[in-house]
């Protein structure tokens, strides 16, 4: 199974180009800054919005075509969307939001409600099946959401900023939950966010969106070293190092040790994200502030305008990002030894 | 439905100091109170209370109040069946003339109701612009009929629902209409679970609205339906026509009408509205 969209669609003086594969069992990520087009791509595969040029195909079947004349209205796509705000249907209740797509098919009342409660079973709600959206918390409610998705049982998944709606004290929790039941869902699974994090959390690829334009495709780690334009290398690029914190000591599982500045963290697995810029880079052992310093090796150089992208080898896997000018003066080739290092307070660090 | 206003703490002496009218204000405020209290009062004081019974069971108020509710029920039903669909397509479609159709169709509303009864006349009389065909085709006369009432009624009702049900519809979330969709239920499927139960306490409020214009309606009904008792004469009309022979007569089919018009609010809105928030449009009170 795959979804393919080459197409363009204006919208005043926006305009939608783009290219894209997506086969099933894989989590893809459409990263972008707002006003990128996310959500019109979002639209224009849901079949809310119609292509002024292009072919959509999913599955070997042509949802939309503008020069053969073909469009599949949304309600007839086996795709099935989960929206920034959820948008669960206020004067239904749980079980019959998650319902919903199955009644709209014409499935009967009481095999609808058997399935629908199924699925409330399977993301954990199964006692919440008689509240109604506002007596449901934020986490419970994106629950929701994806269940009645789901229990359309679709080829396609779309998910709209699934946790952007959440506080940061759930988010940690239910970004958990999602990445476990879409693991489970076999069809096409294409993410919307602008969140790095969440990316990194749930995506196998990033495909990044600026400007109406996919300006870069790959993995994450390939992404920090390689980044194709300002937004990826400042927003996408960062550096995401997995650990376990013991007594606020971060123990990285290659078994390096990094100091970072947060305070009231619990110990146990937690995640690191340390921003290229914020890695410095000096030829001999440095004496200092910082307090995480370590020998590294070069293992590329990836230049872009008057900065470069270091990747480092050694203890640990990191990119930095320093000047033209700190390079040619360090004479840094790939395979020359480097020191390097970063402020404690320069490590974000959050629970996995 | 608005923030309220900050207090300050309990205790505070000037507490609901933001709450205080300046004094010509509430004076002229409580004048305006009196305004609409006094002619309840007035209507209570000269009620003929020692004739209640014989006004009461008089046959021919009695008529007249059956007519009047079961005429202006059928305008309310009228104005839902092609109000609804009509706010559907000013809320929702983008056409050109839109908002001179909306202007024709609320027009109603605003011109005096006695030339709303003459452009009936007009339109529908034995001799109008389609009722001369009505009468030769179907031998269907509307005006002096209780079919005509109805007309005459819908006619002038209908615009305060569209006008309530549009205003919904256009602050109605669409984005749960694409969800909807996206779930794969069709357009009717999506307006009958989705659409309606969002808007339904505009539909209420509005038809409420429409049938206490059809059931006060004076004008346009005896322009162009007239005053044939049992058939056309309106417990308003009956009430006008009273007032010339029989003013007690007159002050308790007025206090009759109240009473109708008063006890059908307060039922529906235990009814329907519970705590709801669709009286906005009539009771700001009934939300808080």
């Amino acid at each position: 199974m795959s979804l393919e969209l080459s197409g363009r669609v204006r919208q005043g003086s926006f305009e939608l180009d783009v290219e894209l594969s997506v086969d099933s069992g894989e989590t893809v990520a459409l990263l972008g800054p707002n006003g990128a087009g996310k959500t019109t791509l979002l639209r224009v595969l849901a079949g809310l919005q119609a292509l002024d040029d292009g072919v959509l195909r999913l599955d070997g079947r042509t949802l939309d075509d503008a020069s053969g004349d073909v469009f599949v209205p949304p309600e007839r796509r086996p795709i099935a969307v989960v929206f920034q705000q959820y948008l669960l249907f206020p004067n239904l209740s749980a079980l019959e939001n998650v319902a919903f797509g199955l009644r709209a098919r014409g499935t009967p009342r009481a095999e609808a409600r058997r399935t629908a409660a199924g699925w409330l079973d399977r993301v954990g709600l199964a006692s919440m099946g008689r509240r109604r959206p506002d007596q449901l918390s934020g986490g419970q409610q994106q629950r929701v959401a994806l269940a009645r998705a789901l229990a359309t049982e679709p080829a396609l998944l779309l998910l709209d900023e699934p946790l952007a709606a959440l506080d940061a004290a759930t988010r940690n929790d239910v970004r958990r939950d999602l990445r476990q039941h879409l693991s489970g869902f076999a069809g096409i699974r294409l993410l919307i966010t602008h969140d790095p994090l969440d990316a990194h959390a749930l995506a196998d690829q990033v495909i990044v969106l600026e400007e109406g334009r996919i300006t870069q495709r790959a993995t994450l780690a390939e992404i920090t070293a390689h980044p194709r334009s300002r937004y990826v290398a400042e927003l996408v690029g960062v550096n995401l190092l997995h650990g376990t914190l013991r007594g606020g000591t971060l123990v990285l599982d290659g078994g390096a040790e990094l100091i970072g500045a947060e305070a009231g963290l619990a110990d146990g697995p937690v995640r690191a994200v340390i921003r290229p810029q914020a890695i410095s880079l000096h030829a001999d052992r440095p004496h200092g502030s910082p307090r995480n310093v370590w020998s590294a090796t070069v293992a590329e150089l990836d230049r872009h305008g008057d900065r470069v992208r270091v990747r480092l080898d050694g203890p640990i896997a990191a990119t930095a990002e320093v000047t033209a000018a700190a390079v040619a003066e360090l004479g840094l080739h790939p395979g020359d030894p480097v020191w390097a290092s970063v402020k404690a307070t320069e490590l974000d660090i959050t629970p996995a | 439905m608005t923030p309220r206003p900050t207090r300050r703490p309990a205790g505070s002496r000037r507490r609901t100091s933001g709450e205080r009218l300046p004094w010509p204000a509430l004076l002229l405020a409580v004048v305006a109170i009196a305004f609409f209290a006094l002619p309840l009062v007035g209507l209570l004081w000269r009620a003929p209370w020692s004739q209640t019974g014989r006004i009461l069971t008089d046959p021919a108020l009695r008529q007249a109040l059956r007519l009047s509710l079961v005429c202006s029920l059928w305008a309310t039903l009228l104005s839902l069946v092609f109000g609804v669909p009509l706010s559907w397509l000013l809320a929702r479609i983008h056409f050109p003339g839109r908002s001179f159709v909306r202007a024709l169709c609320t027009l109603s509303m605003v011109v005096p109701p006695v030339v709303g009864g003459v452009a009936l006349f007009a339109a529908l009389g034995r001799r109008g612009l389609v009722g001369q065909w009505l009468d030769r085709w179907f031998d269907l006369r509307l005006p002096f009929s209780t079919a005509g009432v109805v007309v005459a009624q819908t006619f002038v009702a209908m615009p305060f629902l569209v006008l309530t049900v549009e205003s919904a519809l256009r602050q109605h979330d669409r984005r749960l209409e694409d969800a909807a969709r996206t779930l794969g239920a069709s357009g009717w499927y999506t307006f009958r679970r989705v659409t309606l139960p969002a808007v339904r306490p505009a539909v209420v409020a509005g038809a409420v609205l429409a049938w206490a214009r059809a059931l006060g309606e004076f004008g346009a009904t005896i322009t162009f339906a007239g005053n044939f008792p049992g058939r056309t004469q309106t417990l308003p009309i009956a009430t006008y026509l009273a007032l010339e022979t029989d003013p007690a007569d007159a002050v308790m089919l007025s206090l009759v009408l109240i009473a109708t018009s008063f006890a059908v609010l307060v039922g529906l809105r235990d009814r329907w509205l519970g705590a709801g928030e669709a009286m906005v449009a009539i009771d700001p009170e009934a939300s808080r």
